[in-house]
């Protein structure tokens, strides 16, 4: 049973607020992903929890015991990074017994635990080997292993998918979730592949600029970002910039019901939350490209003013470049001032309105 | 359908040319030291010696003062390189990775060595030898001769720890393993291939090393090249000296060895900064 709390920590490089107050409690057996663009402070806060760079103020707690003052040695965490860096001059075996040696475990009992979590990762047998003679992804799984071999209370992960190819990356995310889970070991996990944050994790932590941007579930995060930041970062999202007035969003030609003060604001829409229509004369957009995936099609559109959006069709075949459309969104959000203000899933009822709005 | 040709590899005659070249230019001079070593006689205009043989080296392997060059050119290279080793290494160490004031303008120091004419400046420390009663001391050709090892083991072993991957030695501690076992068992081992290179240079380099030895060994401390130095000068029979060279090429041969090896790795290429 382990839990993490990291309270208002910050973290400050001569003049580079790296990390701003930030706050999290991670639950037993939690995976939790910081996820992020380079820069946003993610790594900086791992490396933190890890004892490898110590907070300008704050406070980080393991099952309630303070850990800020201890040295990475003396931390109950276990961190598997980027590169790997598993020591070349020793073998798989050794890799992975040095830390239990340090411990000063029987030889024996070395053995045995070093041996099971191999199987584990899915190497066994792979002891004797050299590190350098290993693929990318055995290595990944040795530096996972060596980790898991010291049991820590908290397993820390620095995007240690980035080095594989997109395959691989897909196949160990999977099985490293399933060790996770089998274990239920307290996870924090560092990654700007929101691929991987949504497949992964119990909740996500968006971060921008050393600071939290949203905290939640995968889908929650997915579905009703907070921020219009978090509805960029996360998949691919239409981010319209206009005006609200008299409860109607305006934007060259479009508009849409959004019930808030009058004022500027910004509509937020997932491609596969955009219907479109042939239109003739009131048309809103103008097809651009038409780009057939194969399960499905990707649209985009210019509106009246040169803006691009994308929208997700089922039968690209239907579009073709140069064509007039229509815009109908099933789901929208609005923000003002980087805050959600409104959201709403347009029903059918809605859509009486919006073509009432729009003539 | 069109039948596939491969592409021949085109031979390159001017590299061949330039190899052929090199090593007729290193090759045949040593050749002929080598020939002269085995002969016991050979007179102009003859091409090849009237007649080979051992006598040369058995004559020149019986002389004490050569067993005694030898001992003390070993024992030399031998103790400058272990204090070398000691000094520098800890010294290579900080400046790969720590910060602290004039930390650019001390390692650049390392140079100044192999910056000016090296006789003036030996000449220049035999003066201050001469008043500490160094001269003619094996601690004063001691002294000397580090002098000229420390570009070789601070440079090349900065290269060394400045690669030596940080998330490796972070990997250990997270293991467990406080700074002092890091570095021994993570951050010395991956930079062995290439300080053992630098330790290697520095032997051989101290083996080979004449001008300090004479000007402030002389004439009570004699190494090999010395010797071969008052051979050449005062020996009318080549034999004498051709038989020292043949024996001075061994530490060179090893050298070359160890170095191939750990070329091949690609450590020594990185102790230069490859």
């Amino acid at each position: 049973m382990s839990n993490l709390s990291i309270s208002n920590v910050s973290k400050l490089f001569s003049t580079t607020l790296a990390v701003d107050d930030f706050s999290l409690d991670v639950a037993d057996g939690e995976l939790v992903c910081l996820l992020g663009p380079s820069g946003s402070g993610k790594s900086t806060l791992l490396r933190m929890v890890g004892g490898f760079e110590i907070p300008s103020q704050g406070s980080i707690r393991i099952d309630g015991e303070e850990v800020v003052h201890l040295p990475p040695e003396e931390r109950p965490t276990g961190m598997v990074f980027q590169s790997h860096a598993l020591w070349t001059h020793m073998n798989v075996f050794n890799n992975l017994a040095f830390g239990l040696k340090l411990r000063r475990m029987p030889k024996a009992q070395i053995r045995e635990k070093v041996e099971a979590v191999l199987e584990l990762v899915g190497l066994g047998g792979y002891g004797t080997r050299a590190v350098t003679q290993l693929s990318g992804g055995q290595q990944q799984r040795v530096a996972l292993a060596r980790s898991l071999v010291l049991e820590p209370k908290i397993l820390l992960l620095d995007e240690p998918f980035a080095s594989l190819d997109q395959h691989l990356r897909e196949r160990l995310r999977e099985e490293v979730r399933d060790i996770q889970q089998r274990l239920k070991i307290t996870t924090l996990f560092v990654t700007h592949g929101q691929d991987e944050a949504l497949s992964m994790a119990d909740r996500i932590v968006v971060m921008r600029d050393g600071k939290t941007e949203q905290i939640d579930r995968p889908d929650i995060v997915y579905r009703e970002p907070q921020t219009p930041f978090v509805a960029g970062f996360i998949g691919t999202m239409n981010l319209i910039e206009g005006v609200v007035q008299n409860g109607v969003f305006s934007k060259a030609g479009y508009s849409t019901p959004v019930p808030v003060a009058d004022g500027p604001a910004t509509l937020a829409i997932r491609p596969e939350a955009l219907e479109l229509t042939v239109a003739g004369e009131n048309a809103q957009g103008q097809v651009h490209r038409v780009t057939d995936y194969g399960t499905h099609g990707l649209v985009d559109l210019v509106l009246l003013d040169g803006t691009r959006i994308k929208a997700m069709v089922s039968h690209p075949d239907l579009f073709a470049a140069g064509q007039g459309v229509s815009l109908a969104p099933k789901a929208i959000a609005a923000y003002r001032d980087n805050v959600l203000i409104h959201r709403v899933a347009l029903g059918k009822d809605t859509a009486a309105l919006r073509q009432l709005v729009d003539a | 359908m069109a039948d596939l040709v491969l592409a021949k590899p085109r031979t390159d005659w001017v590299g061949i040319g330039f190899a052929f070249i090199l090593t007729v230019v290193i090759v045949v001079p040593m050749l002929v030291v080598v020939i002269w070593s085995v002969s016991n006689v050979w007179r102009f205009p003859s091409v090849l010696p009237q007649e080979f043989g051992f006598k040369f080296w058995q004559m020149t392997l019986a002389r004490s003062d050569v067993w005694s060059a030898l001992t003390m050119s070993l024992s030399l290279s031998a103790v400058v390189t272990g204090l070398s080793a000691l000094i520098c290494l800890p010294a290579a160490y900080a400046f790969a990775r720590m910060e602290f004031p004039a930390r650019t303008l001390l390692f650049f120091s390392f140079l100044a060595g192999q910056a000016f004419p090296k006789f003036g400046l030996l000449v220049a420390i035999a003066a201050i030898f001469l008043q500490l009663n160094l001269i003619a001391t094996f601690w004063g050709v001691v002294l000397i001769q580090l002098v000229g090892t420390l570009l070789f083991m601070i440079w090349i072993p900065v290269a060394a720890f400045q690669a030596v991957d940080r998330r490796m030695e972070e990997a250990a501690r997270d293991a467990g393993a406080k700074p002092l076992r890091v570095f021994w068992s993570i951050t010395l081992p991956q930079a062995a291939p290439t300080i053992g290179a630098a330790v290697l240079l520095s032997f051989v380099g101290t083996f080979y090393e004449t001008e300090g030895a004479w000007l402030i060994g002389a004439p009570q401390i004699r190494t090999m090249p010395v010797l071969m130095i008052s051979f050449i000068n005062n020996q009318p029979v080549i034999q004498y000296a051709a038989v020292l060279s043949v024996l001075l090429w061994v530490p060179s041969l090893i050298a070359l060895v160890f170095t191939r090896r750990v070329v091949n790795s690609g450590s020594f290429a990185r102790g230069f900064g490859a």
